[in-house]
């Protein structure tokens, strides 16, 4: 018999109660069970960080981690960063000026990576940016751009 | 794909985390940070029957200096490790090192004990375990018991734990002075599994020569690989460069067993070894002359 859990999460500041089964990954809760599929999955197993949410304020995988586990937790989404389309996230807005994204596939789990990385580092060299990306997999645009997103996100956000 | 079905037990302390690791025995696993455990539910690699969760556990997350020694609870975070103040003081080639274990997503769920467990030859905390002289505290229902991690790791993905007991502490040496630390690797991309690395410890003694020396490699073998024969040949000399090649030349050449894989062969990861020993030598000799001052 398939055992089942009441849980309590907070997605985007919004409380959410469901009942899960324990083998359900948190990133397809998010995406089947809340319909936020801004989150997106990759490779699910930790390797290409499109998944990339914030739990507890640190990043994290959500491909690797069980929704079960997040009872009682807060989490943020890619949808958590605007209020609305015409106020974007400083990150986002930088994203958008300096051309970081072709596909857009990798772009939510950058971003989720990226916010609490500029809050503990808010002014970092290309070096650290770099290092910082290393847990996300771009395969259109080559990172160039991406790494100027960052750079001006950083002096937006100073 | 989605892991296989599994009965979930979250426990909120670590006697109730023991009486379940005890009534399922053989079959039940311990879910830590999940960041490697997870990747292979999902790719049904591991289909265990039951997972016995300690996130909830917060009695087993802690760093603590004792003495000459720290205390690490199993369930502490890598990038906690990371970060901590007293960690780089004391044992400063742990500091190094953590960084190069996997991305910062990973670091910030992964824990200390779920790495030692999952004894992937791979994987850097293993190496540092052996190269530090840690011990590691098991428990089950009946008591506890130290295991010295020269004797924890027992082959691949393979550790001296029985089925019922639970690693719950580390217990780390603080560096001795006059010590110089190195930790090295190579890997295709930054955070991805390193084809061959190194962590090197050299202790000088009064006179400044080598006094002890530390030589243990990752992906050279079953499991962590310590060159007991290269860290002889450093023992009481004084170091130079030609000794130096000499003892790498014995490591990569007759102490490790690489096994290859699809980025390099295991004459190149003898190479590397090699190229890695003598820089992170040369690093840790020169960190240790500057611990003279």
């Amino acid at each position: 018999m398939t055992q089942s859990f009441p849980v309590t999460i907070t997605v985007n500041e919004k409380e959410y109660k469901r009942e899960v089964e324990p083998r359900l990954l948190l990133s397809d809760f998010l995406r089947h069970e809340l319909g936020l599929t801004g989150t997106h999955v990759g490779c699910e197993h930790g390797v290409c960080g499109a998944c990339t949410i914030l739990f507890d304020g640190e990043s994290m995988r959500s491909c690797l981690i069980f929704a079960v586990q997040a009872d009682g937790h807060v989490i943020t989404t890619v949808e958590g960063l605007a209020k609305d389309k015409d106020d974007l996230h400083p990150i986002q807005q930088a994203f958008w000026e300096a051309h970081g994204l072709q596909c857009g596939f990798c772009t939510p789990g950058i971003l989720m990576t990226l916010v609490p990385f500029l809050k503990q580092n808010p002014n970092p060299t290309e070096d650290e940016i770099r290092h910082a990306l290393s847990g996300n997999l771009c395969r259109c645009t080559g990172y160039q751009h991406i790494v100027d997103a960052v750079k001006l996100a950083a002096e937006k956000m100073r | 794909m989605k892991p296989s079905p599994f009965e979930y037990h979250a426990p909120d302390s670590l006697e109730q985390a023991l009486d379940l690791m005890s009534q399922h025995a053989g079959e039940g696993k311990i879910l830590a940070g999940g960041q490697s455990l997870v990747p292979a539910m999902n790719f049904r690699v591991a289909q265990p029957g039951a997972l016995i969760d300690l996130n909830r556990v917060g009695e087993l997350s802690y760093i603590r200096e004792a003495g000459d020694v720290m205390h690490v609870g199993a369930m502490t975070r890598e990038r906690h490790l990371e970060f901590d103040p007293s960690i780089a003081k004391r044992i400063p080639l742990l500091t190094e090192a953590t960084p190069f274990i996997a991305h910062p997503q990973i670091r910030n769920r992964g824990t200390i004990g779920g790495s030692i467990v999952n004894a992937d030859p791979a994987a850097e905390l293993p190496v540092l375990m052996l190269a530090l002289n840690a011990r590691l505290k098991a428990k089950n229902v009946s008591g506890e018991r130290w295991i010295d991690a020269q004797d924890f790791f027992a082959g691949m993905f393979t550790t001296a734990l029985e089925p019922d007991e639970i690693l719950v502490e580390i217990e780390l040496p603080f560096m001795p002075p006059r010590t110089g630390w190195s930790f090295m690797e190579v890997a295709p991309r930054a955070g991805d599994y390193a084809l061959m690395g190194v962590a090197v410890l050299v202790t000088l003694d009064d006179a400044g020569k080598c006094g002890r020396a530390r030589l243990v490699y990752l992906n050279a073998g079953d499991g962590p690989v310590d060159a007991k024969e290269a860290a002889k040949m450093l023992q009481g000399e004084k170091l130079n460069d030609t000794l130096i090649v000499s003892a790498a030349a014995v490591a990569s050449e007759q102490e490790i067993t690489p096994f290859g894989n699809m980025h390099a062969s295991p004459e190149f990861q003898r190479h590397l070894a090699n190229v890695l020993t003598t820089k992170a030598l040369k690093q840790a000799m020169q960190r240790a002359e500057e611990n003279l001052q």
